[in-house]
């Protein structure tokens, strides 16, 4: 469907509020938090731990982004870059690991990851 | 031309990745070779260290000191006694593979970057080189469950580590508005007009870096680590990588994050209590050497931030001379560990030494060396660590450390000297194979200066206190 003139107008009016680094850091705060939790109330299976580890980076790479726009430093944004090419190299392995459990056990439910204890 | 400064970290990158590529190629097995010429590359780092003139490199991010070459010199030689220990288990374990030895020296790079961080960023990617290469080697023997199970749980609390850790830089980087430890320093110069953004950025990377150290609360991985991974790989967790761990610790703490020790000193108090005491309690019920061992390893760590919380020079002094001697009795310990063997079966309970006093005198008489060294008995090497970090405790008024310090070496004392009486006064359960060449001259280097550090301390006194000041500027 083609926008008129009026949506746009009607749209801004929505939109009024603005987005500042506060909603940002708010985000952020979030997905970590649920990050965290996806880690320790996660009684299912090792790829949700995974996905979770993702989460708390992406929120650490979105306050690094927005902080760095805020403070109109690049620094930030250089981090931020570092990050997501770690993450990459940190799920390789975590994957690798993954598969190698697997082959020894035959399951990967995190209710089934307890024979070291003590 | 600063990039010359940083020429250890770089020699060892560059032969990390030319034996890597040299391994590949021949057709034989290069397990062996490669050991020996990561040794060698190990070696010649730790001369270039010591030949390394002082000041920052690389924009800021990179810092060469007193206290990094001194650090470093530690986690080097600790990681090319790792790579020894490791000669002889490997090859009877089916570990025979190049890779081993290739990733303990890029995880002793990662470690160099970690010591000599002077960056928020630099700090990160240090740690993650280090971090994983120990992912891998964890979970190095692919056909055991267990080791499968180790790697899985440390990967999965390493990763959340560095994440708070992470997490930690940002709101750092945030409120102060630089990553540049320098730089932070001087923003922090006025504690009352720090935002409380930082504070929780400070909690959020001690909180990173208490995972790395394995210190009480954040804990818990290690004894299932320490116990699922080869012998030789947890021997080398145990020692290198502590080291570079605590290294940064306290280089974080008292160089940007200094003017503010009112914030954290109670915080490294609490997790160096929490520490000593499960490090002495926790570890009497264990039946397992590598469990024993891992708690053991808390409890150091324990002892070990005593120094931090002080802050004062005397008690950083006190903290590297405790990394030195638990670094080497360390090696020690876990020397004799990966030596144990019955009919070529791996063995790891401590009733598995019944008897040794008299079917192994001499790697016997090695151990009760360690274990009464670790106890904190004079006039070995572990006594003279725990006295300095006391003393430093003493006189700057903590009690309350030092009186739990010393209650807590008695109790562990208990799990120290079992080992040592099941050794001497039961009675043998069939005697345990020949330790190979290479561990028992490893047994007898550590050996050595556990027990005779105390007729020339001098030498690692004056350098501890040359760090010490490098780093208290």
């Amino acid at each position: 469907m083609r926008k008129g003139p009026g949506t746009v107008t009607a749209m801004r009016g929505i939109t009024e509020m603005e987005i500042g680094l506060a909603h940002y850091l708010t985000v952020g705060a979030i997905l970590l938090v649920l990050g965290v939790f996806g880690i320790f109330l996660n009684r299912k299976n090792v790829i949700v731990i995974l996905m979770s580890i993702e989460l708390i980076l992406l929120s650490v790479n979105l306050n690094f982004v927005a902080f760095s726009s805020w403070l109109n430093d690049l620094n930030g944004q250089v981090f931020a870059m570092f990050v997501l090419t770690v993450a990459a190299a940190e799920a390789a392995i975590g994957l690798a690991i993954v598969v190698i459990y697997f082959r020894n056990r035959g399951s990967i439910e995190v209710e089934d990851i307890s024979t070291l204890k003590g | 031309m600063t990039w010359i400064l940083a020429l250890p970290e770089l020699v060892l990158a560059i032969s990390g990745l030319i034996i890597l590529a040299a391994g590949v190629i021949p057709k034989r097995d290069t397990f062996f070779p490669v050991s020996m010429a990561c040794v060698g590359a190990l070696l010649l780092t730790a001369v270039l260290v010591l030949g390394q003139s002082e000041g920052t490199a690389l924009g800021g991010h990179y810092v060469a000191d007193a206290f990094s070459s001194f650090m470093k010199l530690l986690a080097v030689s600790a990681a090319a006694v790792g790579i020894l220990l490791s000669l002889d288990y490997n090859e009877k374990e089916g570990l025979a593979r190049f890779e081993f030895p290739v990733l303990m020296l890029l995880a002793t790079l990662g470690m160099m970057v970690m010591i000599s961080a002077n960056d928020l960023l630099s700090l990160y990617l240090g740690l993650e080189l280090l971090s994983l290469p120990l992912y891998v080697i964890a979970a190095f023997n692919r056909d055991s469950g267990r080791s499968a199970e180790a790697g899985l749980k440390y990967f999965v609390l390493g990763a959340l580590a560095s994440g708070l850790l992470l997490y930690g830089s940002s709101l750092v980087y945030g409120f102060a508005g630089t990553t540049n430890f320098d730089r932070l320093g001087e923003a922090f110069g006025d504690p009352a007009g720090v935002s409380p953004g930082v504070i929780v950025g400070i909690v959020f990377i001690i909180t990173g870096l208490a995972f790395k150290v394995s210190a009480v609360p954040f804990h818990m991985w290690t004894p299932d680590v320490y116990e699922g991974a080869p012998t030789p790989v947890t021997a080398f967790f145990a020692s290198a990588p502590k080291v570079a761990a605590i290294a940064l610790l306290v280089r974080v703490l008292v160089g940007p994050f200094g003017d503010l020790v009112g914030q954290w000193s109670q915080v490294i108090e609490l997790v160096s209590l929490g520490s000593m005491i499960l490090g002495a309690f926790a570890a009497i019920g264990q039946r397992n050497l590598k469990r024993l061992m891992a708690y053991s390893s808390i409890g150091h760590v324990g002892y070990a931030l005593m120094g931090l919380a002080v802050g004062s020079d005397i008690g950083l002094r006190g903290l590297l001379v405790y990394m030195a001697i638990y670094v080497f009795m360390n090696l020690g310990t876990f020397a004799v560990l990966v030596a144990m063997r019955r009919q070529g079966r791996a063995v790891e309970g401590v009733d598995d030494l019944a008897g040794l006093g008299r079917t192994d005198p001499v790697t016997a008489m090695w151990m009760a060396v360690f274990m009464f060294s670790m106890a904190g008995i004079p006039p070995l090497a572990g006594f003279f660590g725990k006295l300095y970090v006391f003393l430093a405790a003493v006189q700057s008024g903590f009690w309350v450390l030092a009186v739990v310090g010393v209650l807590t070496s008695v109790v562990s004392a208990y799990y120290y000297l079992r080992i040592v009486k099941v050794m001497y006064f039961d009675a043998p359960v069939g005697g345990l194979d020949r330790a190979p060449a290479s561990l028992s001259m490893v047994m007898a280097g550590t050996g050595l200066f556990t027990l005779l550090f105390a007729l020339w301390p001098a030498p690692m006194l004056a350098a501890a206190q040359t760090a010490a000041a490098a780093l208290l500027g």
